[in-house]
């Protein structure tokens, strides 16, 4: 057994660890690259898998494909004009975004938010987590080959409260909403109640996938027991999100830091036992039902009041020399913004920390001696876009 | 009236080759009898893609092809013109002779297998005495085609991919002959127009087919399993999946020889429709006795559709299995629950005629059924979980 | 029992596919381009230069006189993938409220550089630039035709009345407080000077 080697190659040097574990056989490694065109990779990115007959047995992911100089070109421009930058970082989940880099410049200059600010920029972050964990479970069963019908299911709902942010902010992708010190524009009785229409209709949506996958037997073969990743080895590896609660570890941003105003509401986190994809798909399914609290409760109390704060300038905006780092738990995990400014009105450095580019660093590790064909739903599991790794 | 429109087939076929000089009339009978298969079967087949495609777009909340034609009932048209005009690309280090010959094989002796069925009251092609071994005889040599492509190709992720379709295949070929085998002996014959004859019979108004019966419809679940796992349908589609690692054993194929290869799945698919509905439902016998003015050959296509409705209904529901837990189904749990039937069957002839048997039948496979599927579900691990919070 | 989630799946999808037929919440295609949604009123896809149809001042196309931009520049520096250029004018002509100003000779925007962010809308202070609702606008050039000039962004305001009816509404209303404030002080200057020329003036009344 210790007799086998690995075939060292050219494309093989690129490995920078050695082997976690022995291919069993004489046989050469195949060597695949999975992407960048792929039907199921969630974006353009390349998995160099080498396996022995059906197990993998290395994994390096290589990505890059969609850099944009997102942090660069902060640099060049004022901190307005990179709102609509981050945008486009998680695309799926542009309010959240938004949110994460208003909170850094927040807390750079210590501008405070007013309350409906506060009270809607709750419900739209929660109305994006769940718009986006509907598709990131869609997306998972559509790997799994039962040809979309849960993904159109989950666009579906999707389509709804896409249209809740078209009518609010006027697009409905790159909402481009949260401003320093506030919202860009106030949300009418006319849209919360839309709002509130919506989200009644939300429970059943979550039950309909409910039924339809989680007792599911082919499901439970497909993702019990298969891309198992531990808790020490998430703790040490920085994960965060639906990753880090599916493997037993309490941290949730929201109750951490206490951000906005998430301590006024109720609501619990669902915690994993033991890692694997149900786990990730059940904690995500959970999620959506404590977020649907969270919007019932925020949709009650909403305050009126001004969206802006007024001191807050759009133009000639110059914070002081300083530095700051502003975090939220995204639905991917914990995104967050670190800015220096030196008095000027571009920042000095602006630097994004990606929750799907930390998360991936341990794909390695879950896919080790699993099939090729849960490599895929591995990947698919953990959630990521592109946008946000590579931004 | 009702016994010219059940025989109307039969007195056309008379009548054509009546007009022919004597010497010719059997051969002629035999060639109509053959192009009368051979056009008609791809027309249902053009038909049944349409189908497949607005019914699954029906679940997934859309509306499918639409344009071409109203209702999309030129869409099969179109699709086939465009694989008729495609380039026809042969690999260069490909077996050309092996490569062009399979999807001919393929085609050929699904074809072969459409001898044997009786489509109505004195429609059946060939009667042998030994049609249904004929039947699987024909229908193990489509394996052959699968991996002559998956050979001829050349290319390693094609071998793996008609590999694993090849286990596949054999693999469920067992269970697909157990449960016919009890049909069989309780049929005493193995002349499909004898079993339909012996389930032709009518008590109280109600049919003699098998599937009222304990074993009966033990062996329907079963053939039905094995069926789909044979013609490589969801949920046994790992062979030909999108998301996997490559197409499977056709991906060096383009233009006609696809569409032939695609043609060929389907034609199986009819066929062992065709062969469930005589084995169990009874082939063209009406369900009740009041309806048996309605032509024989009606029913007999009426129960295909519904068997092909039953596929286009599970493909859009289930997500596929994984090839090792696929051949542990079929070995681990599908074959003993098809011996066990055998000796149900037996029981079921020789406990009298009383209710008895029904509730001894009955409670033997449902107590096998559930403790098998218990234990196997223990054993790896899977099972719904409870997931708990953290306030 | 094994197959109870299966058959629990199965029901699911087919109660979708009984109620694509009946209800529209099964069915939500929307079958474009001979059925269309009605944008939303907030919607934003590509800016447009407001002009006035009321103030005219001298000859030229209509949407040249009362366009209301002054070319301050602001939104070129705010955009922030500097997708707009402009070019002051030498001379000034007179806007609503009878302030001369300069007016933009050049306006290019590159709508295939623009991305809809809205930020020139937001800083500028004349009202003079608002979002468009019109998306259709594939062209074959692939190099001329998304660079729109003057004329091609000049829109009425009656158009921006049409699609984004409460924004212009107001936006029509603080233009007339602001020209209600204006014309008052300017009457109220005219009435004081009215009074001083008034009061300097000797009185011719008695004598023979």
């Amino acid at each position: 057994m210790s007799g086998t080697e690995l075939v060292h190659d050219h494309k093989m040097e690129g490995w920078n660890r050695p082997p976690v574990i022995e291919p069993d056989g004489e046989a050469e490694l195949l060597e695949v690259a999975m992407g960048p065109h792929h039907p199921s990779t969630h974006g353009v990115f390349r998995m160099d898998v080498a396996l022995d007959g059906e197990r993998v047995i290395r994994l390096k992911p290589v990505f890059g494909y969609l850099h944009r100089n997102h942090e660069k070109i902060a640099e060049g421009v004022s901190y307005l004009a990179s709102m609509p930058y981050t945008d486009r970082l998680d695309y799926f989940c542009s309010l959240s975004n938004n949110w994460a880099y208003a909170l850094a410049v927040e807390k750079l200059v210590g501008q405070t938010v007013p309350e409906r600010a506060e009270y809607l920029r709750v419900i739209l972050a929660e109305l994006t987590r769940v718009q986006n964990h509907a598709s990131a479970i869609g997306f998972l069963i559509q790997e799994m080959g039962a040809s979309g019908t849960p993904l159109m299911y989950a666009f579906r709902e999707r389509e709804k409260i896409l249209d809740l942010f078209e009518s609010l902010t006027g697009s409905r992708m790159m909402c481009n909403y949260m401003r320093f010190g506030g919202c860009r524009m106030d949300a009418s009785a006319a849209w919360l109640d839309a709002a509130r229409k919506v989200v009644v209709g939300l429970p059943k949506f979550v039950d309909e996938i409910d039924n339809l996958l989680s007792s599911n037997e082919i499901l439970m073969a497909r993702c019990q027991g298969v891309g198992i990743l531990r808790q020490d080895l998430a703790i040490n590896a920085g994960i965060s999100g639906p990753m880090l609660r599916a493997t037993g570890v309490n941290y949730d941003l929201r109750k951490v830091d206490k951000y906005g105003i998430y301590d006024r509401f109720k609501f619990r986190v669902p915690l994993g036992e033991v890692g694997d994809i149900y786990d990730r798909y059940m904690v995500r399914m959970l999620e959506m039902r404590e977020s649907i609290t969270i919007l019932e409760q925020a949709l009650n109390d909403i305050p009126g009041g001004p969206v802006m704060n007024p001191t807050a300038k759009l133009r000639g905006f110059r914070p002081k020399a300083g530095e700051a780092y502003g975090r939220i738990e995204s639905p991917k995990g914990e995104l967050g913004f670190y800015l220096i400014s030196d008095g000027t009105p571009n920042p000095y450095r602006y630097r994004v920390r990606p929750p799907s580019l930390v998360n991936l660093t341990v794909l390695e590790d879950m896919c080790l001696g699993s099939n090729v064909a849960d490599v895929v739903l591995i990947f698919g599991s953990v959630d990521i876009v592109l946008g946000e790794v590579d931004r | 009236m009702a016994e010219t429109m059940d025989q109307i087939f039969v007195l056309l076929k008379h009548w054509i080759v009546g007009l022919l000089p004597v010497t010719v009339q059997p051969i002629a009978s035999v060639l109509l009898s053959v192009v009368a298969i051979v056009g008609f079967f791809p027309a249902l087949f053009a038909l049944t893609v349409l189908l497949e495609r607005k019914g699954l777009g029906r679940m997934q909340n859309r509306i499918g092809p639409n344009r071409v034609g109203p209702f999309g009932l030129l869409q099969p048209i179109a699709d086939g013109i465009k694989s008729l005009t495609k380039e026809d690309i042969v690999p260069l280090s490909a077996d050309a002779t092996v490569h062009f010959l399979a999807p001919v094989v393929l085609v050929v002796a699904v074809f072969l297998g459409f001898a044997v069925l009786p489509m109505g009251r004195n429609m059946v092609l060939v009667d042998m005495d030994a049609s249904l071994l004929f039947y699987f005889s024909i229908g193990a040599s489509t394996e052959l085609s699968v991996f002559m492509a998956g050979w001829s190709s050349r290319n390693k992720y094609s071998l793996l991919g008609a590999m694993r379709a090849v286990a596949q295949m054999i693999s469920y070929e067992v269970p697909l002959l157990m449960s016919s085998v009890a049909v069989v002996m309780m049929t005493g014959s193995l002349s499909l127009v004898k079993i339909v004859e012996a389930q032709n019979h009518y008590t109280w108004g109600l049919p003699h087919w098998y599937i009222f019966t304990p074993w009966g419809f033990a062996g329907f679940v079963m053939f039905a399993v094995a069926a789909t796992a044979e013609t490589n349908r969801s949920p046994f589609d790992l062979p030909e999946g999108e998301s996997e690692l490559v197409a499977g054993y056709f991906t060096e194929y383009s233009g006609f020889k696809f569409a032939l290869f695609f043609l060929g799945e389907y034609l199986a698919m009819f066929s062992i429709s065709g062969l469930g509905a005589t084995l169990f439902l009874g082939g063209w016998s009406a369900p009740f006795s009041f309806m048996t003015w309605v032509p024989s050959w009606i029913w007999f296509f009426s129960k295909l559709m519904l068997s092909i409705i039953v596929f286009i209904w599970l493909r859009g529901t289930l997500p596929r299995m994984r090839q090792d837990q696929l051949m542990n189904f079929a070995w681990k749990f599908v074959l003993p629950l098809t011996l066990l039937n055998l000796f149900v069957a037996g029981l079921w002839r020789f406990l009298g005629n009383g209710w008895e048997r029904w509730v001894v039948c009955s409670a033997i496979l449902i107590v096998a059924y559930a403790a098998m599927g218990k234990v196997g579900m223990r054993r790896e691990h899977f099972g719904p979980r409870s997931y708990h919070y953290a306030e | 029992m094994l197959g109870e989630g299966i058959l629990k799946g199965l029901a699911e999808t087919a109660k979708n596919f009984a109620g694509s037929f009946v209800s529209e919440e099964r069915l939500t295609t929307v079958q474009y381009p001979e059925e269309r949604i009605a944008p939303f009123e907030a919607a934003r896809v590509f800016p447009f230069l407001v002009f006035d149809q009321e103030n005219r001042d001298g000859g030229g196309p209509e949407w040249e006189a009362g366009l209301r931009c002054v070319a301050c520049q602001i939104c070129e520096k705010e955009c922030p993938p500097k997708c707009i250029y402009i070019e002051k004018s030498k001379d000034k002509k007179l806007d609503y409220l009878g302030k001369g100003q300069y007016y933009p000779a050049r306006f290019d925007i590159d709508i295939s550089v623009c991305m809809s962010c809205q930020i020139c809308v937001e800083v500028c202070p004349f009202e003079a630039i608002k979002m468009d609702t019109e998306f259709e606008l594939s062209t074959t050039d692939r190099f001329g035709a998304l660079l729109l000039d003057r004329s091609q962004l000049a829109k009425s305001n009656e158009h921006y009345h049409k699609i984004h009816p409460t924004d212009a509404t107001a936006v029509d209303a603080r233009l007339a407080d602001e020209k209600a404030k204006v014309d008052a002080k300017a009457k109220a200057a005219a009435d004081a000077a009215a009074a001083k020329a008034a009061a300097t003036q000797p009185t011719n009344e008695g004598g023979d």
